[in-house]
């Protein structure tokens, strides 16, 4: 049994922490504010496989089938629910361009499909047609509630025995070579040092100060903090916009359903690069511009109420893949999922606790895609399609 | 009602539930907020957050005031969808 540590009480880092104490290793998980502080309780909820390339299509496949069976798996309702994403296009070339993310999308066993805006008009009743010519519709893609989410992994995490502590914070390591011995870290003022076998840097935005305490470069793996805002209106009738709706072309904008209380949560990719780690401010000219948008995609909503908005991080890299693997002999990164990280972590989660535990895994996680070297090498991939 | 004290009006949230969360270990109040919705409804928790205060502090044994607010947001009242787009100018 080997002594891990993870770094950052996210998603990312509570699901491997779940999945490591599963293989029977020892857990220390350090989260410096409180757990899902950072970008996961930020975040717009949906789980899509309707990517652009293949390493995203089957990760985002591999991960959908691991989300259809985690209500049974960790015994809790965290309100996952299959209520699909729909794409819509614009002009000609988008629809062009949906049939060939279709065709790419169902050669890896995704079942979307393109259709036509009297078929949208029934599965989203307040949808304006008027400006679209079609759809990609996958009914499996879906959203569910990423605080129950959380929380479900970790109270399994800690019955397995993982020692889960929050606003403790990371503050340096021992290192030997290329290998990390020990984690120093502060709570409440007072710090300790713990002797470990291998580190995961699971710290998403906060990722590259982590690096940079192991003793790398600040930007080598180049992170940044983008503010991306939501803003979510009064509970509506359920099933009036279930699925995740986004005409791309309308600056990613989109709309979503929460699940639970039936407010519709509205998107756009109006960001903002954060000033600092700390900038959470939300904008009135988000709030003006994406309701814009929405009332737009679906013209009832104008006579919602906006009950609230909040600003996360989406954690950045180049080209929108975030970066995962192994960094030095014992040190590994999963972060910048640019604003994935929720619908990739049960996939990433159990990747990551396989590769640390055994050195490989049986996840269709294409690890050379997401190197985090590649961007040293200067090699970037194919933008991941971001939102949701 | 049968005995059922309620702590936010907005998400019907009880005394029994905020009491059951902390006895499970979670005494952070912005993880109660989100996995009760306290604090999360249209009020924005002016009925709510008080009581939950009180509630942590008996069971942590804290003074209310070593307790931190949970973060608020805007807009402090719902506000139309209409009022910020403007009028109907499709």
């Amino acid at each position: 049994m080997s002594k891990i540590a993870i770094i950052g009480g996210g998603i990312i880092g509570v699901v491997t922490a779940y999945e490591l104490a599963k293989l029977g290793e020892e857990v220390i998980l350090f989260e410096k504010n409180y757990f899902g502080s950072g970008s996961t309780f930020r975040c717009a909820t949906g789980i899509r496989a309707q990517f652009t390339d293949e390493a995203n299509i089957r990760l985002m496949k591999h991960s959908v089938e691991r989300w259809e069976k985690l209500e049974e798996e960790l015994e809790s309702d965290i309100v996952f629910r299959q209520t699909g994403y729909l794409f819509l296009a614009a002009s000609e070339e988008e629809v062009e361009a949906f049939k060939a993310n279709i065709k790419l999308q169902n050669k890896f066993g995704v079942p979307t499909r393109l259709i036509d805006m009297d078929e949208a008009k029934e599965i989203v009743p307040i949808l304006n047609t008027e400006p679209f010519l079609a759809g990609a519709w996958n009914p499996k893609d879906g959203k569910a509630n990423p605080f129950k989410t959380l929380f479900a992994y970790l109270f399994k995490a800690k019955e397995l025995g993982v020692d889960a502590r929050e606003h403790t914070e990371v503050i340096g390591f021992e290192r030997e070579g290329d290998t990390i011995t020990a984690v120093k870290f502060r709570n409440n003022g007072k710090v300790e040092s713990v002797k470990v076998d291998a580190v995961l840097n699971a710290a998403n935005a906060w990722a590259p100060l982590i690096n940079e305490m192991a003793g790398l470069k600040w930007d080598l793996v180049p992170i940044t903090a983008y503010k991306h805002q939501l803003v979510k209106t009064e509970p509506l009738e359920p099933g009036q916009a279930e699925p995740l709706v986004c005409p791309p072309s309308w600056n990613d904008a989109y709309i979503i359903q929460d699940g639970e209380d039936g407010g519709i949560i509205c998107g756009a990719g109006i960001e903002h690069k954060a000033k600092s780690l700390d900038d959470y401010e939300p904008t009135y000219d988000f709030l003006r511009g994406v309701l814009d948008y929405a009332v737009r995609i679906a013209p009832p909503l104008r006579y919602a109420h906006v009950v609230r908005q909040w600003a996360g991080f989406y954690a950045k890299t180049p080209d929108s893949n975030p970066a995962i693997g192994r960094l030095l002999d014992n040190f590994y990164i999963a972060a910048g999922f640019s604003g994935h990280g929720f619908m990739m972590a049960p996939a990433v989660g159990e990747a990551m606790a396989e590769l640390i535990s055994k050195g490989r895994s049986k996840v269709p996680l294409d690890w050379e895609w997401y190197d985090p070297y590649r961007f040293e090498r200067g090699e970037l991939r194919t933008s991941a399609f971001q939102i949701g | 009602m049968g005995g059922k004290k309620i702590v936010c009006r907005c998400n019907d949230v009880t005394v029994e539930e905020v009491e059951a969360l902390i006895d499970s270990g979670v005494t952070d109040i912005e993880e109660i907020k989100r996995l009760l919705r306290i604090g999360m409804g249209p009020c924005q928790g002016r009925t709510c957050i008080p009581i939950v205060l009180s509630i942590l502090a008996r069971k942590t044994g804290k003074r209310q005031e070593e307790i931190p607010l949970p973060k608020a947001r805007v807009p402090t009242r719902p506000v139309r969808v209409e009022v910020i787009v403007g009028g109907a100018d499709e």
